[in-house]
């Protein structure tokens, strides 16, 4: 079955050429758009399925033996996130198209727009199946290519300035990065992940501190944490709602996904365990207060955003299995409520013309199938019980009381006050936006010209045209999708949990990824 | 392993190409901060090649295996300079399309920035700023619109 695993990074890839060959045929486009990320959820969902049974799938990338070619590497973890973000990009996807559709331009949609989102996808792909070093580094690069064009879709002025910041700061952490490999293929002469595992602990143990920071603080800007975090929530409110989405659930987590790699396989006994945790506490706290002072949706959104990275380095910080596990179904659970509610931020703006808190109003009688879309998500990233939002906080603060240290009671007690805030938070957009009356800005139906007014930053197509009182169906049914999701999350949060313990698991033991790429031990 | 001994002039080159790269990509001008990004980019590269054993070149029957260059830090260098060109027409088309837009190509402060300095501006303390204690709001549009409109008049 490992012929299974490219196919994540090549089928999207095709699918670009594709409907960049169909640029002038819309319907074309969308339908070979449909289809590869519904082919990409089946194959991620069979990749855990297999990986789950038979331990780590490997691949040696055009023949050449590891590691002189590149392979890659579907394991638990990888498979796990693969299942998850390629269902959401699916989603994701299904409400861009409604949105362009409702948009009256059918006919004439951005052509570019399609291609670079199954670009963006194959290079999301790329990263997590990445056996190499480098070549997790051009998965990056692709990934991040297609987000500055999608960033910038349409180049207004609001999004080429946001779009500067972000593409600037980008390629900063990917010229750190490649510092970073330079110096790690000069110290030890190989970038293939199994092998490093093996070779890097030979290195003196200075060498190797450096070397990892290097290559966290590199993930760190990727991942928007802390002190290198101030970049995103400028950046990704610009972009049109489904491109945010997209950005919040996926970006992010690829940068987390890779430190919690490097962190695990390349550089385990937790040496940098407590800076992740310091950092994680500040991540957490200053991204809610951020949240707090906001008031515009999106915005605090991109901070809550933040915010909840530092859950996920709590995680990883505290090196346990129980700790590594939250952390992972952690990453699972905010991928797609984050996604979710971004989703529902942009059906917001549809509906109030704006997403500024102090112009909507009485969302919740105009559109109740609104208020339900946006209420559960929000409950859910608050971490109300019983869903996953809590089981994943739930898991994190258990881990961190069987730590016991001082910094890991530090950071129950920060993950608590971040999930209050977010709670304060999320309740002053819901009674400002859904429950108090509706604003005499807020536009009635069939009032177009409302819309004009946000300089139509919310259409990922050209030609904005205006929001509505009828909230177009393929918008609404791919966010109901994603809330279901979410709440599937608590259903199945027993063999979720179960398949995160596992990947942690071989994470921590390190021997099982090391063995499925050298069978015989590496060279 | 054969030990590998980076040549001096490299160490320099490399460092003399940092030390510029990051000067001007601390400048506000996106033009100044591409030559930047192309210089660290280069020096970058020069590192990648460093990593790697200097000698003749890698093919087979034209040296000695042993007196062979390390191929994989060359391979590694081409793929880093195709990303790096591709960066480079994008940030240009960015820096042209801002020149297009403001008249100039600087990168500019972000939202928040703004509303901190106009606060300042205004010598208010930070805690009437939050909008939700205004429940009408200005009519003339957002908060943040009306700062990126005054950052742009105080240019």
């Amino acid at each position: 079955m490992t012929w299974l695993v490219p196919l994540p990074v090549v089928m999207p890839l095709l699918g670009a050429a594709l409907t960049l060959l169909a640029a002038r045929r819309a319907r074309a486009q969308r339908w070979v758009s449909i289809v590869v990320l519904a082919a990409t959820v089946a194959v991620a969902a069979l990749l855990l399925v297999q990986s789950s049974l038979d331990g780590p799938l490997v691949v040696e990338v055009g023949g050449w033996v590891a590691p002189m070619g590149i392979v890659l590497v579907a394991d638990q973890l990888a498979a796990l996130m693969l299942v998850v973000s390629a269902s959401v990009t699916l989603c994701v996807l299904v409400y861009s198209i409604g949105q362009g559709m409702a948009d009256g331009n059918e006919e004439t949609p951005l052509s570019v727009y399609h291609p670079t989102y199954l670009v963006l996808t194959a290079g999301v792909c790329n990263a997590f199946l990445s056996g190499d070093l480098f070549n997790l580094y051009v998965g990056f690069e692709i990934l991040l290519v297609a987000s500055y064009v999608l960033l910038t879709l349409g180049s207004t002025e609001t999004r080429i300035r946001a779009g500067t910041t972000y593409v600037v700061v980008s390629l900063l952490s990917s010229l750190i990065f490649l510092v970073a490999i330079g110096l790690v293929y000069s110290a030890t002469g190989t970038l293939n992940l199994a092998q490093l595992a093996d070779r890097l602990d030979a290195l003196p143990d200075d060498m190797r501190l450096v070397l990892q920071g290097m290559l966290l603080l590199a993930f760190g800007i990727k991942a928007a944490v802390f002190p290198l975090s101030a970049w995103l929530p400028d950046s990704y409110p610009t972009a049109p709602a489904p491109v945010t989405a997209v950005f919040a659930g996926l970006l992010t987590k690829v940068g987390v996904y890779a430190i919690i790699r490097t962190e695990t396989l390349l550089f385990p006994g937790g040496r940098t365990a407590d800076l992740l945790m310091v950092i994680a506490a500040l991540t957490m706290v200053v991204g809610i207060l951020g949240a707090v002072a906001q008031s515009d949706i999106k915005r605090l959104l991109s901070f809550t955003l933040v915010s909840h990275i530092g859950y996920m380095l709590f995680g990883v910080g505290l090196t346990t299995p129980l700790g590594l596990s939250a952390a992972i179904f952690y990453v699972v659970h905010h991928i797609t409520i984050q996604t979710t509610l971004f989703l529902a931020a942009g059906l917001v703006e549809r509906r109030g013309g704006s997403t500024a808190l102090d112009r909507l109003g009485g969302l919740a009688r105009l559109s109740p199938l609104l208020a339900l879309l946006f209420f559960v998500p929000a409950l859910n990233l608050a971490g109300i019980p019983p869903f996953s939002g809590f089981l994943g906080k739930l898991g994190l603060v258990q881990a961190g009381v069987d730590d016991g240290g001082f910094l890991a009671w530090a950071l129950v007690a920060g993950g608590l006050l971040t999930s209050l805030l977010t709670l304060y938070a999320i309740a002053r957009v819901w009674n400002l936006a859904f429950w108090r009356a509706p604003h005499p800005d807020m536009p009635e139906a069939g009032d177009a010209d409302r819309a004009a007014r946000t300089d139509g930053a919310e259409q990922p197509h050209e030609g904005a045209s205006p929001a509505g009182a009828v909230l177009p169906r393929l918008m609404t049914v791919p966010t109901a999708a994603l809330v279901v999701l979410g709440l599937a999350l608590t259903v199945v949060a027993g063999p979720l949990f179960e398949i995160s313990t596992d990947a942690a698991d071989d994470l921590l033991r390190r021997a099982p990824y090391v063995e499925a790429v050298f069978p015989e031990g590496p060279p | 392993m054969s030990p590998n001994i980076p040549n001096l002039v490299y160490i320099l080159v490399i460092g003399v190409l940092f030390a510029t790269g990051v000067t001007l990509l601390l400048e506000r001008s996106l033009t100044r901060v591409l030559m930047g990004v192309i210089l660290l980019g280069n020096g970058v590269n020069l590192l990648l090649l460093t990593g790697g054993r200097a000698g003749g070149p890698p093919i087979v029957g034209t040296s000695a295996q042993e007196d062979m260059a390390d191929p994989l830090p060359q391979a590694m260098v081409l793929t880093a300079i195709v990303i790096t060109l591709g960066m480079t027409a994008f940030l240009l088309a960015l820096a042209y399309r801002s020149w297009h837009l403001n008249g100039h190509d600087e990168v500019q402060d972000d939202v928040e920035d703004r509303r901190i300095m106009e606060l300042a501006d205004r010598d208010e303390g930070p805690g009437t700023a939050d909008a939700d204690t205004a429940d009408g709001g200005p009519a003339d549009g957002s908060p943040e619109a009306r700062v990126l409109a005054e950052a742009e008049g105080g240019r």
